[in-house]
C-alpha cells in the first residue's frame, strides 16, 4: 500500500561538527505507510541525519522536502507541528513532570489561555489506552521504568497528527514483551498511512518490521534496498564495509577454558550481600580469569548487583572477601584501590564527562587513583591514550576532541579505555554493547575474551542472552531482584534453559551454588 | 579572511580582549590623555594603573568564584566574607598599642584568614556534605555574614592608622601598586595549583558530571568542599585590600555586591555557569573589563542616575557579542539570506550520536 510519491525527501545533506564530518552528501526518502529502517554502525551518521531532519542541528548543505514543500525546521517543536515527530534513543521526557504533562507539554489544550488539566489527563489516558498502557497519568514520569517512559514518549509523538514518526533505537531498553507491543503499535500506525523511520541495532527487528532499508557508512550513503532483496549477511557487509573479516570474528565461538577455575581462592567472593529495596542477599564468587555473566530481564536487579560489587551503592548486609581477605566496599574509591573497574550502562549520566576531551576522559580514573597532587606526565598520557585509541579503534582518533563530539559507540570505547588504563583485576561491564553497532560489539566481545585470558576477572552484564552465553564461564540468573540460579556454562546450558530459569525462577535441575 | 586572523578570531579570549581594547579606545577618543602614564616620586601614576589597582580585589574574588562555578556551584557569600575578614583584621589592629607594628598586622591577617577558612568550610559542608543547593547554602552566609561583620565591628566603622596594613591597598612595589602584585601572585598560585597538578581537570570533571566523576573514583564531595574554602580565602584577601584602601572597616558596605561583579567576570571570561571547563585568564580579563567600565562611567562624567543603566547595556552587549549563536545570526542577517535554523549554545553542547 505504499504511495508512489515520497512524503519526505532529503537530498544532498551534509553536516560537519568541529573535527568530525558527520554527514556527506546523503540522500534519503520516506514513503507514506512504510517502515523504513536506517542502518549503520556507530558514528555512521544515523542520529545526526535524524537531528538534521528535525531541526536540532542546522544543515550545512542540502534540502529537505516534506510533502510538496521545502522545509527547514528550527527545532523538534516546529518539526512535530509539521507532522514529523521523534522518539529519541535516550528517552527525553521531563522526569519531574507527570505523564500527562509530558505528553502535552508545549501544546496543552487551553481555554481562554488557561490549561484545561482535566482534558489533558483524559486525553493522556485515551492515548495510553491505545498503546495498551494502564498507568496513573498524574504520577511523575520518573516513577516509571525506562520501558514505560519510552511508551509515554511514543504516545507524545503519535498524538501530534504525525505524518512521519521517527523512532531512534526505541527498543534498546525494552524487554521482549514490550518490543512486541511496540511493533503492534508500529504496524497499526503504518497501516494508518504514517511513514515510520526506524533505527535499531537489532537485525531481527529490522527483518521483522522494515519494508525498506537505507544504509549509511561513515556519514555517506551506501544505498537504499527493499528488505526482501537484502539478505542479512549482505546488510551487515554493507554496514561494516570491510566484508567478512569482522563477521567471521563474530561467528567464531571464542573458546572457553573451563579448566580448574573453581580451585583456589576467588579474586572476589561475596556472601549474602544485599541492599534493601535494590537486591535481595546473594552470594557470588569470581575468579581471576573468569567471566561471570549476569542474565535477567530489564529491572531484574542486574545493575544493582554490579553497583554493590563496585561500592557505587553501599550494601546494608553481607560480607565481601577479596583474595580471601574480608574487606568492605563502601565507595568507588575503595573499590578502585582494590583493582575493580565499573563501566556503567548509563553512559551519558554515569559515564562520560561530555566537556572533557577524549584524553582527559580516558585518564580520569587513573588520575583519580593517583590523587590530584601527582598528575600523570603528559608523555605517559599520550602513550596510554594513543595505545587505547588504536587498540579499540576509536574514531575519530583525535585525543583532544571533546568526548561529546563522538558517537555513542565510540564514547563507550572511551569509557572502556578509562578502566583498562587502570589495569583492573575485576572489570564490571554493565551492558557494554548496548546501542552500539555490530562491528564494535564484536570488538568488545573479543576484548573481553582477551582480558580474561590475561587473568582479568570480568562481570559481564547484557540483555542479550547469546552474548552472555558466548562469553561467560558461569552465568548467574537474576529475577525480580533476586539471584535465582548460578549455572556453569557447559554444554547443557543454552539460551532456552537460561530463559526457562528466568521465566520460572527455579534453579534448574543442574544448578549449583 | 587570512588564516592567522581566523585563528585569532576563533580563540576563546578574542572577544573579551576586543571588548577591552574597544573600551580603552573609546575612552582615549573621549579624553586623549586617558592612557597616559607618568612617573611621580618613583611610582607610576595614570588611569591604566588605577584600573589595574582597583580591579585587584575583584580579580581575587573572581578567581575563587571561577573554581566554584566550574564545579557547577556559585558562591554568593564572598562579599560578606570580604567584610568579615576586613573587620577582623581592622579590629585587631585598632586594639593594638602600635598599629604600625608588622607583627600586629601579620597576626591580624592570620586571624582574619583563619576566620575565612572557617566560613569557607561552613559553605563547603553545607554544599558537599549536607547537599544544599549552592545558591541557597551561600545565600545564608551572604545575609548572615553582614550581621557577623556588624557584630565584629559592634555596628561602628572601625578606623585604623596602620602603615603596613594600608600598603596592602595603596603601597607600591617596583613602581607599581602592591595590590597588582598580590592579585597577580594569587592568579599565578591558583593557576599553578590547578593546571600544574591534576586539580583543574578533576574540578572540571566534577562540574561536568558529578556522578560520573564519583564512579571514576574522584572524591567529588571533597573537591566541592575545597573550592568553597579557596573562594573564601580569595575573598578574605580581597577584603584586606578593600579595607586597606580606605583604612577603615565598614561591616555594611565593604565588598557590597562584589559577588555579582565576580560572577559576571567569570561569565565574561567564558566559564559556563553550568559548570565544567574554566578559564582563569578569561576571568581576569572579565574583571578588568568590569573595572574599566566603572572607570569609564566616572571618566565620561555619566550621571550616577544613568551609570548603572549604562553599565547594564554594555554588559549585555559584551555577553551577546561573545555568544557564537548571536554572532552567527548577525552574520546571516547581514548576508541577507534567512537562517535555515539557528543553532544555540545548548544544542552545540549536545553530543553527536549516530
Amino acid at each position: 500500500m505504499t504511495d508512489t510519491r515520497p512524503v519526505l525527501t532529503m537530498t544532498g545533506i551534509s553536516k560537519s561538527f568541529p573535527g568530525v564530518r558527520a554527514l556527506h552528501n546523503v540522500d534519503f526518502r520516506l514513503f507514506p505507510g512504510e517502515v523504513h529502517a536506517l542502518m549503520g554502525e556507530n558514528g555512521a551518521g544515523k542520529s545526526t541525519l535524524i537531528k538534521v531532519l528535525t531541526g536540532v542541528y542546522g544543515i550545512d548543505e542540502g534540502t529537505v522536502t516534506l510533502g510538496d514543500e521545502q522545509v527547514a525546521f528550527s527545532g523538534p517543536m516546529q518539526a512535530s507541528a509539521a507532522g514529523v515527530s521523534t522518539v529519541y534513543q535516550e528517552v527525553n521526557l521531563c522526569p519531574n513532570l507527570s505523564v500527562a504533562e509530558n505528553i502535552f507539554i508545549g501544546r496543552e489544550p487551553r481555554r481562554l489561555g488557561a490549561v484545561r488539566w482535566g482534558e489533558v489527563r483524559r486525553r493522556a489516558r485515551q492515548l495510553l489506552a491505545r498503546l495498551d498502557l494502564d498507568i496513573d497519568v498524574t504520577a511523575p514520569v520518573a516513577s516509571y521504568s525506562l520501558a514505560v517512559q519510552q511508551m509515554v514518549a511514543i504516545a507524545r509523538a503519535i498524538d501530534v497528527q504525525a505524518r512521519v514518526l521517527i523512532l531512534d533505537e526505541p527498543t534498546s531498553s525494552l524487554d521482549a514483551g514490550e518490543v512486541a507491543q511496540l511493533f503492534r503499535i508500529m504496524r497499526q500506525l503504518r497501516d494508518e498511512g504514517i511513514a515510520i523511520l526506524f533505527v535499531t541495532h537489532f537485525l531481527d527487528q529490522v527483518y521483522g518490521m522494515a519494508d525498506r532499508i537505507t544504509v549509511l557508512r561513515n556519514g555517506t550513503l551506501v544505498g537504499e534496498y527493499p528488505t526482501a532483496e537484502l539478505p542479512q549477511l549482505a546488510l551487515v557487509e554493507k554496514m561494516i564495509g570491510k566484508e567478512l573479516d569482522v563477521l567471521e570474528r563474530i561467528e567464531e565461538e571464542p573458546r572457553r577454558e573451563l579448566a580448574v577455575l573453581e580451585d583456589g581462592t576467588p579474586f572476589v567472593a561475596v556472601s549474602e550481600l544485599g541492599r534493601k529495596g535494590a537486591v535481595a542477599p546473594f552470594s557470588l564468587s569470581i575468579h581471576a580469569g573468569e567471566v561471570v555473566g549476569l542474565a535477567g530481564l530489564l529491572g531484574s536487579g542486574r545493575t544493582e548487583v554490579a553497583r554493590l560489587f563496585f561500592g557505587a551503592d553501599r550494601a546494608d548486609r553481607g560480607e565481601v572477601a577479596l583474595s580471601g581477605k574480608p574487606t568492605s566496599l563502601r565507595n568507588p574509591v575503595q573499590a578502585i584501590e582494590h583493582g575493580i573497574g565499573f563501566c556503567s550502562e548509563n553512559r551519558r549520566a554515569e559515564g562520560i564527562i561530555p566537556d572533557l576531551t577524549v584524553r582527559e576522559n580516558m585518564i580520569l580514573a587513573m588520575q583519580a587513583a593517583r590523587g590530584w597532587l601527582r598528575p600523570i606526565p603528559r608523555r605517559r598520557q599520550d602513550e596510554l591514550v594513543q595505545q587505547y585509541i588504536k587498540a579499540l579503534s576509536i574514531r575519530p582518533a583525535n585525543p583532544d576532541l571533546p568526548v561529546r563530539n563522538l558517537s555513542g559507540g565510540n564514547q563507550q570505547k572511551v569509557l572502556l579505555a578509562r578502566w583498562l588504563i587502570t589495569e583492573p583485576r575485576l572489570l564490571i561491564l554493565d551492558e557494554p554493547t548496548r546501542g552500539i553497532d555490530i562491528g564494535a560489539k564484536a570488538e568488545i566481545q573479543k576484548l573481553v575474551v582477551q582480558l580474561s585470558d590475561g587473568g582479568m576477572a570480568v562481570l559481564f552484564i547484557s540483555a542479550e542472552l547469546e552474548e552472555v552465553l558466548r562469553l561467560s564461564h558461569k552465568v548467574a540468573v537474576m529475577r525480580d531482584r533476586e539471584m535465582v540460579a548460578q549455572l556453569d556454562n557447559d554444554d547443557t546450558v543454552d539460551a532456552d534453559r537460561v530463559m526457562q530459569t528466568i521465566a520460572s525462577g527455579s534453579q534448574g535441575e543442574e544448578a549449583n551454588q | 579572511m587570512n588564516e592567522r586572523f581566523k585563528t585569532a578570531l576563533s580563540h576563546r579570549l578574542f572577544w573579551p580582549v576586543a571588548v577591552l581594547v574597544v573600551m580603552l579606545a573609546a575612552n582615549t577618543i573621549y579624553r586623549p590623555g586617558f592612557l597616559a602614564v607618568e612617573v611621580n616620586n618613583g611610582h607610576l601614576y595614570g588611569t591604566p594603573i588605577d584600573i589595574l589597582r582597583l580591579s585587584a580585589p575583584l580579580i581575587l574574588v573572581a578567581l575563587g568564584m571561577t573554581l566554584v562555578i566550574s564545579t557547577g556551584g556559585i558562591d554568593l557569600s564572598v562579599g560578606s566574607i570580604c567584610a568579615i575578614s576586613g573587620a577582623i583584621a581592622c579590629l585587631h589592629i585598632s586594639q593594638a598599642a602600635d598599629q604600625n607594628n608588622p607583627v600586629t598586622v601579620f597576626t591580624a591577617l592570620a586571624m582574619a584568614l583563619g576566620a575565612a577558612l572557617a566560613l569557607g568550610a561552613w559553605n563547603g559542608v553545607l554544599v558537599s556534605v549536607i547537599g544544599i543547593q549552592p545558591i541557597i547554602a551561600t545565600l545564608i552566609l551572604m545575609v548572615a555574614g553582614r550581621g557577623l561583620a556588624q557584630l565584629v565591628t559592634e555596628g561602628q566603622i572601625i578606623t585604623i592608622n596602620s602603615g603596613p596594613y594600608r600598603a596592602i591597598g595603596l603601597g607600591h612595589f617596583l613602581t607599581l601598586p602592591l595590590a597588582i602584585f598580590i592579585a597577580l601572585g594569587a592568579a599565578l598560585l591558583v593557576a599553578a595549583l590547578t593546571r600544574r597538578t591534576a586539580l583543574g581537570m578533576i574540578i572540571e570533571s566534577v562540574g561536568g558530571n558529578r556522578e560520573a566523576s564519583r564512579l571514576a573514583g574522584i572524591r567529588s564531595g571533597r573537591m566541592v568542599f575545597l573550592v568553597y574554602v579557596v573562594s573564601a580565602v580569595c575573598a578574605a584577601i580581597a577584603g584586606f585590600m578593600m579595607t586597606a584602601n580606605v583604612s577603615s572597616a565598614d561591616g555594611n558596605n565593604a565588598g557590597l555586591w562584589v559577588e555579582l561583579d565576580a560572577i559576571l567576570a567569570v561569565v565574561i571570561g567564558g566559564t559556563s555557569l553550568a559548570g565544567g571547563r574554566f578559564y582563569l585568564s578569561g576571568t581576569i580579563l572579565g574583571a578588568l573589563i568590569i573595572q574599566t567600565l566603572t572607570t569609564t562611567v566616572y571618566a565620561m562624567n555619566i550621571s550616577p542616575q544613568t551609570a548603572l543603566l549604562f553599565k547594564a547595556v554594555v554588559v549585555i552587549a559584551v555577553c551577546l557579542i561573545q555568544a557564537p549563536a548571536f554572532r552567527a545570526r548577525l552574520a546571516r542577517r547581514r548576508r541577507g539570506n534567512p537562517p535555515p535554523s539557528a543553532p544555540t549554545p545548548q544544542r552545540q553542547k549536545e553530543e553527536v550520536t549516530a
